[in-house]
């Protein structure tokens, strides 16, 4: 199981975080429909480091940013949502 | 091919078990073949079996990296069914069923196939309703489905918490007295073993690493191995489509996440039918060896780790021990995990992609294992044809920009809400 350090928590199980999805997936409104089927469906799916959006569901409710290496579950990053990260 | 019998099983008792052959050659890749289908699991292994068989490719190699069935072939639960609802899934399902009914004969290999049941529990009045509406469409497309009540349950688990105060109360359950498990190595190996009598190269220890294009239309691999040409190229790994997809520069709709399953200590027959709960996701069944086998959910997250997280386990353990309280005495033997393919619409892709002569099977998602001999048929079919077979139509790659998804659990582009 993960330990994600929750910049308000601390570091807590992965139990209490729910993964949304790659931060690149996320939708806005004004998006063209090669882009909206991108960000949908033909996702980037690395193997290695990733940003991602993720939640402290069972903790402090907040939305994180996550930077984790999905090959060997490497954690190098974890911030508030409203914080700029390279994309 | 040597034929297995009665008869030399017993000359092998007589001479020592001596007489026996090796079930498939080792040969080198030779410089070129008709089709190359990358990936050695079930799936690729009866694809160049059922071209030799029924569509007279020989010329055909089987690449694999590792050895034969050694990724998601063998790790996953051996359950075969057909219990769909949408007809998309359920004709591909069924087809696929009929073909392991006559399986081990095909292959004169025993897959150790046991009709023994899967079942379906309900929980709830909506669930019997929905079970009830799937069981109906099943039975409209002539497929045996049957709802069973409490007093059919209680004679045929006695083991199941059917109580008031079971922490899953169950009200009823939908069968499917045809369904059951295979034995899934022996899937792999019996293919493997009637593939190779055909001619087909099965090469095992020889990664692809790059996939060769001329203007648009692929002509070979490369592999650890070297180069090997082609007129057509078959993608069929899943777990690792979009590794292998993207050697060809696409983009696939499909994120690999991770699924563990784990076993107990064996016991003596204690659940001899296959038991499903979809509103609380847990699979149990009970193995040839006594062994009680058990998944569930998956792990929820984008991972290639194929290391599974332990609270997973804790949960799925504890709902299998709400269903059978007597499963609390056992002892867990092990676990494992496998990387899946998740479609963006819990169907799999079998079909060309925009690379003339590159052909993709994938996105299995967790529901790949019973597939095995359909998508060989109808990915044979496709790669020998240039068209996809009737049964793997509606499962192209470009669905998803047209809208045609196939979405039996309606949960739209989340793989981790299935």
């Amino acid at each position: 199981m993960l330990l994600i350090a929750c910049p308000n928590c601390g570091p807590r199980a992965q139990a209490e975080f729910t993964f949304e999805r790659p931060l690149a997936s996320i939708v806005t409104p004004t998006e063209t429909l090669p882009d909206l089927i991108h960000k949908l469906f033909t996702r980037e799916n690395p193997r290695g480091p990733s940003w991602e959006l993720w939640r402290h569901t069972y903790g402090c409710a907040g939305w994180l940013k996550v930077h984790r290496d999905t090959h060997n579950h490497q954690i190098s990053a974890v911030v508030r949502v409203d914080t700029e990260t390279p994309s | 091919m040597q034929r297995y019998s009665a008869l030399s099983l017993l000359r092998g008792g007589l001479n020592g078990q001596k007489s026996w052959q090796r079930a498939w050659r080792d040969p080198a890749p030779k410089s070129h073949y008709d089709v190359i289908i990358i990936g050695g699991g079930g799936h690729g292994l009866a694809t160049a079996y059922y071209l030799a068989k029924v569509h007279g490719i020989r010329n055909v190699a089987v690449l694999e990296r590792s050895w034969i069935g050694g990724g998601n072939t063998g790790r996953n639960t051996t359950i075969v069914r057909s219990n769909y609802r949408q007809p998309a899934l359920h004709n591909l399902f069924e087809f696929s069923l009929k073909l392991w009914e006559g399986m081990s004969d095909d292959l004169n290999y025993n897959v150790m196939f046991s009709q023994r049941g899967a079942m379906f529990l309900g929980h709830s009045d909506s669930d019997m309703i929905r079970l009830a509406e799937r069981g109906d469409a099943m039975r409209a497309a002539g497929i045996d489905a049957e709802f069973l009540t409490m007093d059919q349950l209680r004679k045929k688990l006695p083991l199941l918490d059917l109580s008031d105060r079971a922490r899953y109360p169950i009200v009823g359950a939908l069968n499917q007295p045809r369904g059951g498990t295979a034995r899934h190595d022996a899937v792999a190996w019996g293919y493997a073993r009637a593939a190779d009598a055909l001619g087909v190269d099965v090469i095992q220890n020889c990664e692809v690493l790059g996939i060769d294009r001329v203007g648009g239309r692929v002509t070979g691999v490369q592999t650890t191995r070297g180069p090997i040409g082609a007129d057509r190229v078959g993608i069929c790994v899943a777990g690792n489509s979009g590794q292998v997809a993207a050697m060809a520069d696409l983009r696939l709709p499909i994120e690999s996440h991770l699924l563990q399953a784990f076993v107990s200590e064996p016991v003596k027959p204690m659940i001899d039918m296959v038991i499903m709960s979809q509103s609380i996701h847990a699979y149990v069944s009970q193995s040839d060896k006594g062994e009680i086998v058990m998944g569930g959910d998956p792990d929820l997250y984008p991972t290639y780790s194929q290391r599974g997280r332990p609270d997973r386990i804790e949960g799925v353990a504890g709902q299998c021990i709400a269903l059978f309280p007597a499963l609390s005495r056992l002892r867990m033997l092990r676990s494992w995990a496998g990387t899946t393919d998740m479609s963006f619409d819990g169907s799999p892709i079998i079909g060309a992609t925009p690379v003339e002569g590159l052909y993709l099977n994938g996105g299995w998602c967790y529901g790949g294992f019973k597939a095995t001999p359909a998508s060989g048929w109808t990915y044979a079919h496709t790669l020998a044809k240039g068209e996809p077979h009737a049964l793997n139509a509606p499962f192209s790659l470009n669905r998803f920009e047209t809208g045609a998804t196939i979405d039996e659990t309606g949960a739209g582009p989340m793989p981790h809400h299935r």
